[in-house]
Parts: C-alpha cells; structure tokens; sequence
C-alpha cells in the first residue's frame, strides 16, 4: 500500500509540471501585458525596453523557467488590479469560497445520498421515479439562472434573505467566517444551495445506480437467506459497497465545486476567489489569472490524490490485496 | 439504395428498442418537445414580429412591456420587451438557433476527434495509447467548464472559438468510451480472423470496430449536446462566449440579470427557462437511450 | 422417520411484461428429516428457483402460491416477512453457487459470522459470537481459524470461502440446508472435498439437505433420493440408486446418456446428447414440455400434460409412456 501512494505521490508531481507548462503557455498567449501597461501612444523603443524589463523579449524556455522559479516561491507577480502580491490576494479570498464549498458539500451529502440509496432500493415506487426525473432536471439547470431565479424569488419577492454580499463575519476556532453568525448563514444560504443542486442531482444518480447494482448481488441474497431483515440489508450491508464509489466521486466533484463557484460568486457578488478569477479574466490581471490556475490545479490534483489514498483505506479489498 | 434503407427501418420497427420507445411517455414527450425546438429555430423567424438583432427593427416605444395578460402588456410581444424595445420571444428563437447550432456541431467535432484518438490508442495501443490515455487522465482531473473559460479568454470571443473549446474539452468521454470498447471487439475472434486474412486496418476499424462502438457514440452525444448547450449559455453569460452581435441565450440572460433588480423579471427568467427546457428534453431522451442501448455507461 | 418438508402445490409464476413465465409449475415433493434430496435438470428447469420459493426469497415480479409448504409441521406460506426471517438463517439456510460474490466483501469473516449468531440468538455477547465463530470454522476445516476469522473474504481461495459459507449456514441450528449448485464454482479437486465435508457434517447434525445441482455425478455421490426437474415440473423422483440404474423417463435417460463413465455410457459408445434446446419460457409446448426433444415422443405427448404416477413406493414419474407401459418395463 506504501508503495502505491509512494508512486501515486510522483504521478501528482510530474500532473503537476505538466499543469505548470500549460498555465504558463496560456497566459502567454492571453495577450501580451506590455500594451497594458504602455500608454497606447508608446513608441517601438519603449516597447522593446518594457519587454525587456519585464524578461519577454527572453526564449520561452528560459521564460518558462524563470516563471517556474517564482511560482515556487509563490511569486507571481504584482496584480495589475489590487496593485500587491497576486498570491496574497488570492489567499484572502479563499475562506470566502472554501466556507461556500465546505456547506455545499455538506447539502449534498445529506441530501443526495439518502435520496440516491431510497431510490435504488425501490426503483419501482412512484416517488423514486420522480427522484430520478428531478435529478435529471436538476442536472439540466444552468446555475447562473438558478442563482437568478433564487435572488429574484427570495430576495426580491420574499425578502427573506440579501441579494448578495458575504455579510457578518464571526470566529470559529480563531477562523473568521461567515458561518459564526445568523447574517453570514443569510447570506451564504442561496449561493450554498444553488451551487449544490446540481452536484445533489449527480450524487443522487450515482448512488441510485450503485445501490440496484449492489442490491443485485449474490451476497445480499445471502444475507437474506441468513435471515437478515430488509432494512438491515440494505443499510448494513449494500450502503458500505455503495458508498465506496460514492466517496471518491464525492472528491471528485469537490474540483467541480470549486470551478463552479466562479460563476455562483459572480452572481451573488461573493467576495471568493471565483468571482476574483473571472473579474481578472476581464480585465485581464495574468498574475492572478495563472497564479488562480496553479493554485486551483494543486488544488485539484491534491484532491485527486488524497481520493486515491482514501479508496486504498476505506476498500479492504484494495489495502490488502496487493501484498 | 432506397429498397435497403426500408430494410433498415423495418427491422428498426421490429427491434424491441422500438417497442419500448413506442411505450414510453417519457421518450416521446421528449422527441416531441425536441421536435418543436428544432421547428421553432428552424422555422421561427417567420412567426417572430421582428429580428431582435436588427437594430433598426427596434422600436423604443416599445421597451419595458410586461408578458402578456399582465396590465399594459401587448400580445403581439406575449413574453414582453426588455429595456430596448426587443420582443423576448423573438430573442429566444433567434437565440436557440445559436444554442443548438454550437450544441450540435460542437458534438460532432468533438465526438470525431474523441472516435479517432480512441481508435488510434485502443487498436494501435503502445506509447501512443499510454500518451494519448494520459492526457486524458489530466484533462479530467479539471472541471469542464473551467477549462473552457480559461481557453475562452486566450482564444477570445467567437462562434468558431467556442467551438474549438469544447472540442478540446469533451473530447476525452468520447476517446476513454471508444478505447475501451475497441479493445474489447480487437480481441474478438472473428477480428483476429480478418487480420489473418490481411484486411487492412483501416477497413477493419471501419467494418468492424466503429459499428461496435455506435451505440455507445450514440448515447453519449445525446448526453453532450445538453453539455454543451449548457456551457455556452454559461459562457456567453459570463461574456466569455459568443460576441455581442450574435444572439445567445446565456447573454440574453445576462443582459435580463442586470435589469432584474429594477423588477423586469422576464427578460432573464424566459429565455433562462427555454434553456432549461431544451437540456432537460435532450437530457429525458439521453437517459432512455443509454437504459436501452447501452446501461454500462456513466 | 417423519417429514421435515412437505410442499404440495408449489407454483412460481414471474409476471413479465412480455408474458408469465411459469418458472416452478404446481409441484409437490416431500423430505424426510435428514435426507439428503437431490435436484438436478438443465438451467432454467427451475431448480433454484423451488429452492428459493421454499425459503420465500423471490422477488416481484415473481409470485410463489402454493397449498401448503410444511415445514417441521409450520406451514411457511401462512408466515409474516418477519416471522421468516426468524426462520431463515437459523431453521433453514442456504449455501449459494459462487462462493467469491456470496460473502460481503467489505466486512470480516467474524463480523459474518457474528450476524447471523446475533441474529438467531439475542443476547449472545461478543465473546461467545467469536468462540461459537471459530469453533464454527474449524469444523468446516479451516486451519488456523483464530487468525482466520479476522480476515476479509478476499484474502480465502474459492473453496475456503465456500467452506466459510457452510459455517455460516452451520451457524443455526438447521433442520434442512438448501444447497444452490454448491460446487459448480469450484475447482474439480475441490469440489470433491467439499461436497464430502457436506455430506459429513449433514449426517453429523441430522438435518437434510437439498442440493441443486446439473451435475448427475454429484447427485449419486451423496444424495439419497433425486427429483429431475424439466421446465418447472418433476418429471422423475425416485432413489439415487434406482433412478441410476434404471431411469424411466426420457429426459432422466437423456441427462444419464450424457455423462462421461457413468452405467449408463459404455466405454466404447459415443458420449449422447439431448437434441434440440429447453423451449422457450414465453411459449412452452401444450402438451409435455418435453416432448418436442423427446425421441419417443407419442401423438399423447404433444396434446395432454401427463399427470405424475406413483410407479412403485417413493418412485414418481410424469411421462406418458409409463402410464401404459408399467408392465413391459
């Protein structure tokens, strides 16, 4: 089992550079942040003499090195836009987005595993069929109009909650957040549920066609035949072997969340660093945008790799198979 | 020709897929509502009162109409007008026809580049398979819909350009599905037997591989298309998508978000809504067919 | 000797929307108390579909009917879910084809064990569940079953699982164990050993034993009495020994003629087989199911059902050819 992490570990770096090498080759691409920079009436010389300050008139490689160089560092250049280090400004508005995240996820467990293990244990009941129907549905929702649709319903028309903002900071464990007090929940309640239902939609499929899947299998006619009753069957023995694949989907889909949370954070105007991706995107901020990029991609194959650990844990038949 | 394309429909009429479409309400309603969408882009411009995005057609005095059976509205513009004077209906046509124009033709780019990197890596295998299949492995490590906003803001704005980003983002479900499936039939026997009689591979992949994998091609595109409809709309939405002179439902949207606060509702729920209805009609039909074509698939 | 299952009747029906398939039709057969019953036929001649209908684990659309199915003298057809489940795992058990896809395998072979003892017997604490575990395993001849018992089921071979199987079917206190196609899955050499440790322990404990089976040479190794089974109906019940040496119904001859060795092949024949294939289950013949494969098929055959006949004490058959021909037999 040491060995796999081992190996999987160095996968993860050689993604890693990998990643590292499309950022940088996007961002070059992007356009070129002299003429950003320069007065539009700037003259050739001065151009030239920018791009030499700035190392672009180098060979790409030798570029490329330069930039691997920084990003270790967690230099990323100044932002053009909030004028100080891009890497601080990212890591001031990641608790804004992970607190989204965390609930989200949070939504999504409680409410798509147990509607996903109802639904495939008795696929033939009306209201599993409606289930199934609505996670369909729910997956066809573009987000952007759900979180439209939410602010002009439950703010505009009910005003039950505030059409955008993070509002009221608290402590929890020394961790400022939105989630100490009543005003942050208000706030964070919308873009939370609006970012989890499709994720509750395609957790619920994956659970149902799990649960049939293990429902049919030899050992749970088995376990009948031992005289275990329907109930037990179902959550003693099939939810384990279901919620196996599930786990690791679930940290799959947390890459999605985060991606996803751009457009969530937009519209709700949640200070995260989604709504700070996009905003650079606009204005075309390249320290931010790569430095988003490489800190989202760790993130990502990060998560990857802490699921495949995770699967070697939690499946016996993983862990000790192999020795 | 003629006589054999009957053959083909008669025993599509007499396969057991047939039966269950024929039964299925849900099937249907899905192709039917499919069907509409599909007359209403192609055929709608004749019933629109105006092309929302001839500016001349515009007419000022129009602007803020409310839908139709509320107080002050007009029934010739029955989803109402927005702040320009544009009848939404006639938006949401001309904005479907781009919807399902980058839908389809987005699936058909990338299903054929998924088909022949599957095809290469599961009949050739070797180095390029490992290549090919690691590439995918990291490109899905990443959310879709990131990788297109990212390739979105280097390309720039455009039709063609959207189509380019989701080539390259939903080419893997294709590639992985197709290389899977080619490594199966490549073992069968009745392969190994026309390679022994020296049919060459490009023959062998055209009889006997790409038929095997239809199915499986089938039920994917279905599912796709709704993907990608969805990630256009998003794009667009986020100014990442098609240029402003091009109708678009996620733009329409967008444009709607911004007058909402002031109480136009329609202008952002109606053409929101048709997205809705399009996916979800695609998405219906996409999970019937994968129930009876191929159930393995995710 | 009294009987420890009596069924009388016994019909399973599955309601497809493409038609019913009647896959157990209106049969009755009974067991001794520690008779060991062989029931052997072709796949979907709905051998463990009557195995599975006794237990009453068969799921919509299938639907189980029947007179009565006695067993120690409660009729099973009149009990609650609940009150079966009382009975399964404890009274009867059942020990199932594959033993790799039978046991749970993300939980120990204890934890498996410990169930079905804490199910049957409330109150039983840990400790006692994992002596009663152990003393469980070892008399299915596991080695080392101290260590054993921790073990998740991936970690056995084929035939240990299958002998963790037996423990668990063990566990109770069986009065009749329901054994679906045990040894199929196993190696040759093992299936040997395993259908021995069965037959050992059944006498052992006195409790009977029926063992489904397609395979006749495991049927006269251990069986005291064999019910040949053709499209949901017996068609055959008699003794191993008798029905070996002298089947009555074609389909029984059928089924010997083509086992390699056996009495009924000589050395220097050709190995027979039976034409043609089991019908469809959507459309069976009207008259003898069997007759459309039958070599002495009669005019009889095709248009009426042959009723069963008691030919001589403990000897059934359901062929139209009997019927007349008791005499030049």
């Amino acid at each position: 089992m040491f060995k796999t992490i081992v190996q999987r570990f160095f996968q993860m770096v050689a993604v890693m550079i990998i990643v590292t090498m499309l950022v940088f080759a996007m961002t070059y691409f992007i356009s070129n942040p002299v003429y950003l920079l320069l007065p539009q009436t700037a003259t050739e010389a001065q151009i030239a003499q920018a791009e030499a300050e700035l190392g672009l008139d180098k060979p790409l490689f030798v570029q490329y090195g330069i930039f691997l160089k920084n990003a270790l560092r967690g230099d990323f250049g100044n932002s053009y836009f909030y004028n100080r280090s891009a890497l601080s400004v990212i890591l001031e508005k990641m608790p804004a987005t992970l607190e989204l995240v965390l609930v989200t996820m949070i939504l999504t467990v409680l409410i798509g595993i147990p509607l996903g293990v109802f639904a495939g244990a008795r696929p033939n009941k009306l209201s599993s069929k409606l289930t199934m129907a609505g996670s369909i549905f729910g997956v066809s929702l573009p987000s952007f109009w759900v979180g439209m649709i939410m602010i002009y319903v439950f703010s505009l028309m009910l005003g039950w909650t505030p059409v955008s903002g993070r509002g009221e900071l608290g402590s929890i464990l020394g961790i400022r957040t939105s989630l100490a007090t009543a005003d942050g929940w208000r706030h964070l309640i919308l873009p939370a549920i609006t970012l989890a239902l499709s994720n509750v939609a395609s957790i619920i499929r994956l659970t149902r066609a799990g649960t049939q899947e293990q429902m049919r299998q030899d050992y749970i006619k088995f376990a009948r035949s031992k005289g275990v009753g329907t109930r037990q069957v179902l959550f003693g023995h099939a939810l384990k072997n279901t919620l196996i694949p599930v786990v690791t989907i679930l940290g799959l889909q947390l890459g999605d969340l985060i991606a996803f949370t751009t457009i969530t954070e937009t519209i709700f105007a949640w200070p995260g660093m989604g709504k700070m991706a996009l905003d650079a995107i606009s204005s075309n901020d390249r320290p931010i945008i790569s430095a988003y990029l490489l800190m989202v991609s760790a993130m990502f194959i990060f998560i990857n790799f802490v699921v495949d650990v995770l699967y070697t844990l939690i499946d016996p038949r993983v862990s000790l198979g192999g020795e | 020709m003629a006589n054999s394309l009957k053959k083909q429909w008669d025993s599509l009429k007499g396969s057991q897929f047939y039966a269950h479409y024929r039964r299925s309400p849900v099937a249907l309603l899905s192709s039917a509502l499919l069907l509409i969408i599909l007359f209403l882009a192609v055929f709608g411009p004749l019933f629109t009162p105006q092309n929302p995005f001839d500016l001349s057609s515009l007419d000022l005095s129009n602007a803020y109409l409310p839908p139709y059976p509320r107080e002050g509205s007009d029934p010739a513009f029955f989803m109402g007008t927005d702040q320009q004077g544009r009848d939404i209906f006639s938006a949401i046509v001309y904005g479907s026809r781009t919807s399902l124009y980058i839908g389809v033709v987005g699936v058909l780019l990338c299903s054929a580049l998924g088909i022949f990197l599957g095809v290469l890596a599961g009949y050739y295998g070797g180095w390029l398979d490992s290549l090919i299949m690691r590439l995918a492995d990291i490109q899905l490590s990443f959310p879709s819909i990131l990788i297109a906003m990212f390739l979105m803001s280097a390309l720039g704005r455009g039709v063609g350009n959207v189509l380019i980003a989701l080539m390259l983002v939903g080419w893997v479900k294709f590639a992985r599905t197709v290389r899977g499936e080619t490594l199966s039939v490549r073992k069968m026997e009745y392969v190994d037997a026309a390679r022994v009689i020296g049919l060459p591979s490009h023959r062998i992949i055209l009889r006997y591989i790409l038929p095997n994998v239809m199915t499986s091609i089938i039920v994917l595109a279905t599912m796709q298309v709704g993907t990608f409809i969805l990630i256009e709309a998003t794009l667009s939405f986020l100014g990442l998508g098609v240029p402003v002179t091009e109708p678009s439902l996620g733009m329409l949207c967008s444009d709607g978000f911004k007058v909402m606060f002031g109480g136009l509702w329609w202008v952002s729920v109606f053409p929101g809504l048709y997205i809705v209805v399009i996916v979800f009609a695609i998405n219906l039909l996409g999970d019937f067919l994968r129930d009876e074509l191929n159930p393995k698939l995710k | 000797m009294s009987k420890i299952l009596e069924v009388e009747n016994l019909a399973t029906y599955f309601h497809t929307f493409k038609g019913v398939v009647k896959s157990v039709d209106r049969i009755s057969f009974s067991m001794e108390e520690g008779e060991v019953l062989g029931v052997v036929g072709e796949s979907g001649g709905g051998k463990s579909v009557t195995g599975f209908s006794i237990i009453r684990l068969i799921d919509p659309p299938g639907e189980i009917t029947a007179d009565y199915v006695l067993f120690d003298g409660e009729n099973l057809m009149e009990k609650s879910e609940k009150e079966m489940n009382q009975i399964r795992g404890d009274k009867i058990t059942m020990i199932f084809q594959d033993p790799m896809t039978s046991l749970n395998p993300v939980y120990t072979i204890e934890r498996q064990i410990a169930e079905v003892l804490k199910l049957h017997q409330p109150g039983i604490t840990k400790a006692q569940c994992r002596a009663r575990g152990i003393e469980l395993l070892k008399e299915v001849g596991i080695p080392n079953a101290e260590e054993r018992i921790k073990c998740y089921p991936h970690q056995f071979s084929g035939g240990m699982r299958q002998r963790v199987v037996i423990a668990i079917a063990l566990a109770g206190s069986p009065k009749l164990i329901i054994a679906d196609e045990p040894t199929t899955a196993l190696d040759v050499t093992i299936q040997a050993q395993v259908l021995q440790l069965m037959k050992r322990l059944v006498s052992e404990k006195g409790c009977a034993l029926m063992l489904i089976t397609h395979d006749l040479a495991v049927v006269s190794e251990i069986t005291d009495r064999v019910n040949v089974m053709y499209c949901g109906h017996i068609v055959e019940s008699a003794p191993t020994r008798e029905l070996i040496e002298k089947p009555l119904h074609p389909y029984t001859r059928g089924l010997l003629a083509s086992i390699p060795g056996s009495g009924a092949v000589r050395e220097d024949e050709r190995l027979e087989v039976i034409p043609g294939m089991v019908p469809n289950m959507f459309d069976l013949p009207k008259g003898c199911k069997f007759a459309p494969r039958c070599a002495a098929c009669m005019e009889v055959c095709r248009e009426r059902e042959p009723e069963t006949i008691t030919v001589s004490p403990g000897r059934q058959v359901a062929c139209h050819l009997c019927g007349k021909g008791e005499e030049d037999a």
